[in-house]
């Protein structure tokens, strides 16, 4: 079992190596040209928006319309902290998405109390807020306009859109191991059990409240994250960052892709951006062509893609050999048949 | 007999009110370590809320209950949660099956331990050694109480797709990974046939022994709860209207009555 395990962790940490790591190469030498490589990039801060509602829809089990807010927060505190207090990026990144995991706990506190689907409304209500505030501290936010945020990412041609790449793609797959871990162990079990009920979850030990609160507030941090890596790879952001159609794009992954698959909605929203550029050649039809491609999945497949399934990488290696074992036995058989029809052949 | 075994529980004139309605008043009872006792009625006696006020999902209007967990501490029941009250040692299951359907069985079970972890947050993301060995641990008791009810090899299954009698017993199996000294079960027979409910109430019986844990069960048959339970409350219309051996409370007119109606007890 133990062997198991290893041989298992080298294969998926081989997998990942070269998932970022081949892609940065070959924008590197620009084999894959800075507009595909801006695309995939993207991707990959949509992927983490995913897996921030994903934590809180589909694994906590509650219903979030403002996860772009957190996002927001995420975006704005990375520039002040870097722009007015002269915080190197990489910390103020972290500082940013503490900030927005605190302003996850103080709405969580009053909200997640309840039963029900309060958070929905005041998530709702948060994003406006966020947005709203945005808008009109024009002296810190630069209000409407936006603020500018050259960075290395966004400005340097040379080194910036495969450093986006490594850096982004990097950090989306530190998160997606860290959730594994958590979501595959006795806190993570926690967070399911109230997800499942959270009546018979409260009976047997777990406090309904606090695990809401962690999904919560985790779904927070990453959503934080998410826009901490957004502002600088743009190098401009909008307050419209956190509206409500930003939330429900994010929301649209998880749906899509199968609401508690982490790989499901990781999947659904790389697949999903590059769909959206892919679509530009139908001009303003594809705005017709999403909600199409959206309907289908809810008729055919309501549970989302992969619903509540993860594509494992070591399941499918499994699944292969095993067929191969079984196509070597069927020959075996088949070739000894034959063997024996060829001996009764001769015998006659 | 009683008197010399330490008192686990004590519920002294409690009593709740919905609305207009007194759902469970004035309700009495002692519980001694390692009992057996059945609480029977009536359907709408009751039964369902004095399980919810015991077990902290619903606060009692007024009256106090009482318990004495392993280390002989006191515990006032009324306004602890019920994970709280799980983690003291108060382990119920649910008449209407509660189980983490899309979860295997075994996870279900593996939540019960929560509260027993040995990790933190640290162990579980970066997987040190010691959240191996806790996970091993679990695992190992799992399959232990698995086992009590020939289940070790569903371990895998998820829960929703067990067949009933096993859904039931899943939940017991999950109330006793928790350590619980008292164990409130609630219709643990309900839907099974009569052979299978025989079989039920021989492990709960050896389940009392092995665990040396408390066992307040409801049933509305009195003739299941007749040959395991020491002793026999009767509930009906909120009210504790007999109590004593399963013989004095069979052959007690009210009792009766309440069973069969008035014309009966004549």
């Amino acid at each position: 079992m133990k062997n198991k395990f290893y041989r298992n962790t080298a294969i998926l940490g081989a997998i990942a190596f070269v998932a970022v790591f081949v892609p940065t190469l070959l924008i590197k030498l620009d084999v894959i040209n800075a507009y595909t490589a801006q695309i995939i990039t993207l991707g990959g801060i949509n992927a983490i928006m995913a897996l921030s509602v994903n934590i809180v829809c589909g694994i906590t089990g509650q219903l979030s319309l403002g996860q772009a807010g957190f996002e927001a927060i995420g975006a704005y505190s990375v520039i002040l902290l870097t722009q007015n207090l002269g915080i190197p990026l990489p910390v103020s990144m972290v500082l940013a998405a503490l900030i927005a995991a605190f302003f996850g706990f103080l709405i969580g506190f009053p909200t997640l109390k309840l039963e029900g689907d309060y958070l929905a409304i005041v998530t709702l209500a948060f994003g406006e807020i966020i947005r709203v505030v945005l808008v009109n501290q024009k002296g810190i936010t630069g209000g409407p306009n936006g603020k500018q945020f050259p960075t290395i990412l966004s400005t340097d041609f040379v080194w910036g859109p495969a450093l986006s790449y490594l850096v982004i793609v990097g950090v989306l797959v530190a998160i997606i191991i860290l959730l594994q871990n958590f979501i595959r162990s006795t806190y993570g079990r926690a967070i399911l059990a109230v997800r499942e009920d959270e009546i018979a979850a409260n009976s047997n030990g777990v406090s309904v409240f606090r695990y809401k609160m962690v999904g919560f507030v985790v779904a927070s941090f990453v959503g934080g994250i998410g826009g901490a890596l957004y502002a600088p790879f743009i190098g401009f952001i909008k307050p419209d960052l956190a509206s409500f159609n930003n939330s429900i794009n994010d929301l649209i992954f998880v749906v899509l892709g199968g609401m508690g698959s982490v790989t499901g909605s990781v999947l659904a929203a790389f697949v999903l951006t590059y769909l959206q550029e892919f679509l530009r050649f139908l001009q303003n039809y594809r705005l017709l062509f999403y909600p199409v491609i959206l309907i289908l999945v809810m008729l055919f497949r309501p549970q989302g893609l992969l619903g509540m399934k993860e594509l494992s990488f070591i399941r499918s290696i499994e699944l292969v050999q095993h067929i191969k074992r079984v196509r070597a036995m069927q020959r075996e058989k088949a070739g000894a048949k034959q063997a024996n029809e060829t001996e009764g052949a001769a015998e006659k | 007999m009683s008197d010399e075994k330490k008192l686990i529980l004590q519920a002294s004139d409690v009593s709740i009110v919905f609305g207009g309605l007194r759902a469970v008043s004035d309700f009495n009872m002692n519980l001694h370590q390692g009992e057996l006792v059945g609480l029977i009625g009536p359907n709408g006696a009751g039964k369902t809320t004095v399980f919810n006020m015991l077990s902290g999902v619903y606060t009692p209007t007024s009256g106090e209950i009482t318990f004495w967990d392993r280390h002989g501490k006191v515990h006032v029941v009324n306004k602890k949660s019920p994970a709280a009250l799980n983690k003291i040692g108060i382990a119920r299951t649910f008449q209407n099956i509660r189980l983490f359907g899309n979860l295997t069985v075994a996870d279900n079970v593996r939540i019960a331990m929560h509260a027993q972890r040995k990790v933190s947050p640290f162990d579980v993301l970066f997987r040190t050694p010691r959240f191996f060995r806790d996970e091993l641990m679990m695992t190992l008791r799992v399959e232990s109480l698995l086992s009590l009810f020939n289940m070790k090899k569903k371990g895998d299954a998820l829960a929703k797709n067990l067949p009933y009698g096993e859904q039931r017993k899943l939940e017991i199996a999950r109330a006793l990974a928790a350590k619980p000294t008292l164990l409130l079960l609630d219709e643990p027979a309900a839907g099974m046939n009569p052979q299978e409910t025989k079989e039920l109430m021989e492990s709960i019986a050896a389940i009392r022994k092995q665990f040396k844990v408390t066992i307040l069960l409801i049933e509305h048959d009195m003739k299941l709860v007749m040959g395991i339970c020491e002793r026999l409350f009767v509930l009906d219309y909120g009210r504790i209207i007999a109590q004593g051996t399963p013989q004095e409370v069979v052959s007690n007119p009210q009792v009766i009555k309440a069973y069969l109606g008035e014309d009966a007890a004549v």
